[in-house]
């Protein structure tokens, strides 16, 4: 089974990884607004906050290039927004759009690639994330890599034969409409086994990890450094 | 021992069911299962193996009565049923839908209202069983077929149910796989039901077996017999002699 880049760093061993997740859900929510409400010096700011993330993959032993390559996915939806701030005679705009929304999405990977799943999910409840939002994604994210094999087992099926080339767009989307399908038969059937075991509409999940000193002076020390950065651009800039 | 002598855990009468566009699945099927005894369902594929199954937690609604454990299965005794016949589904990868191997035996035990303490107790309880108790903490998907067979069995075990039924439960396992799975059903004191395609299986597991064909049971005597008489022995060797 090919498993996600993402969710095999989640699994890795490190102090930052040993941390608890809402502590580390906490900080990346105080990077995030630290981040948006900056107007000043916002040079400066991105530079220290770039070098913060850095070092936070660095203590999470995590590849630092490979990071930074796949935080910038989300730089062609902001470019979109960037090139129209730039053309309405705005480049300040248009970079600071940019770097505060790759920095963003840096800070979210780092959260997302040194927690697990399950652990994220869980400490979004405790910090009270609606649960059905969180059912939602739970699942997705169970089942995507059922129905990415399946597509997978699919792809090799059809490549054995020649592949979707040849038979063009319409074998192409027939064999789309054969995943949904199956994905559909699926869900009736992780439905019915729910029932089987009593489900009636309600999620009950096992108490939550405690927060622990370590995890408060994690938090307290990130979240206070991150804060005396946005100080220091100030009188950097 | 005579049937007389023992308790029936399980009693089906006359259970029809018929699917929406008009195949009869069930033609008037009538079961018993006794504490303790394991039972092979065999059949040709689209016997009515898996839909009789279905039935025996309410799964399925069809016509005709089911009783467990002196329990007649209706809109009111639907949730002591489903915690008294335990179902072990063909795909683990359908039962096993939380996120840990732990949450997800877990889940049974607490929707049957047990306070979270007791439920996970219970849970690791049923890991042990099965063998399995060092992998409570990992994510469902990174497991190999035969752990996640066992764990969707620790899922139903945790519920302590009466009726254990197994929907073919070596499909997709290796030969290893599959004699740790008997090794587990072995152990486990609950009667079972076993539908299954694999004669080796229902002989090491089942004294008794019967026959579906076409919604019916068309024979129930021992396994060995049965298997017999509809030809149900892979002679591949003797074919080609």
């Amino acid at each position: 089974m090919h498993h996600v880049v993402l969710e095999r760093w989640s699994r890795g061993d490190s102090p930052v990884h040993r941390r608890d997740a809402r502590a580390k859900i906490l900080l990346t929510l105080a990077l995030l607004v630290l981040l948006s409400t900056a107007q000043d010096h916002l040079a400066a700011v991105s530079l220290l906050y770039f070098g913060a993330l850095v070092m936070g993959l660095v203590a999470a032993r995590l590849p630092v290039w490979g990071a930074l390559v796949r935080a910038a996915v989300v730089l062609p939806f902001s470019a979109v927004f960037g090139l129209a701030s730039w053309l309405a005679g705005e480049p300040e705009r248009a970079l600071a759009l940019a770097a505060k929304s790759y920095l963003s999405a840096l800070g979210v990977l780092l959260l997302v690639a040194s927690t697990r799943m399950p652990d994220l999910l869980r400490a979004m409840e405790s910090l009270g994330a609606p649960r059905f939002l969180l059912i939602v994604a739970q699942f997705l994210y169970r089942y995507l890599f059922i129905i990415s094999e399946q597509a997978q087992h699919m792809r090799s099926a059809a490549l054995s034969r020649g592949g979707f080339r040849r038979a063009g767009f319409r074998a192409a989307a027939g064999a789309l409409g054969v995943l949904f399908a199956r994905s559909y038969a699926r869900a009736d059937n992780i439905h019915r086994a729910m029932l089987a075991r009593g489900f009636h509409g309600h999620f009950h999940m096992p108490a939550a990890a405690r927060f622990g000193w370590a995890d408060g002076l994690f938090l307290a020390a990130a979240g206070g450094g991150l804060a005396l950065l946005r100080l220091a651009a100030g009188r950097l800039g | 021992m005579s049937e007389d002598r023992q308790t029936r855990v399980l009693e089906v009468r006359d259970l029809r069911y018929r699917y929406d566009d008009g195949t009869v699945a069930l033609d008037g099927v009538d079961f018993d299962l006794f504490e303790g005894e394991t039972v092979a369902l065999l059949g040709p594929n689209g016997a009515g193996k898996t839909t009789f199954v279905l039935h025996l937690n309410g799964l399925l609604r069809g016509s005709g009565s089911i009783t467990v454990a002196g329990l007649k299965l209706g809109a009111e005794t639907l949730t002591e049923v489903r915690q008294k016949v335990g179902i072990v589904f063909q795909e683990s990868d359908d039962q096993l839908f939380m996120p840990t191997v732990l949450d997800d035996v877990a889940f049974g035990p607490l929707n049957m209202g047990l306070e979270p303490a007791e439920a996970l107790a219970r849970s690791r309880w049923a890991l042990e069983t099965v063998g399995m108790a060092q992998a409570h903490g990992r994510a469902p998907y990174h497991l190999s077929a035969g752990e996640k067979r066992r764990v969707a069995i620790a899922g139903v075990l945790a519920m302590n149910p009466e009726i254990l039924v197994l929907d073919e439960p070596t499909t997709s396992l290796d030969p290893p796989g599959q004699r740790a799975l008997v090794d587990v059903l072995e152990r486990l004191p609950q009667s079972k039901i076993l539908v299954t395609h694999d004669p080796e299986l229902a002989c090491a597991l089942a004294r008794r077996a019967v026959f579906f064909d076409h919604g019916r049971i068309a024979a129930s005597g021992k396994t060995d017999e049965i298997l017999n008489r509809f030809g149900w022995r892979l002679r591949l060797g003797a074919r080609s002699a």
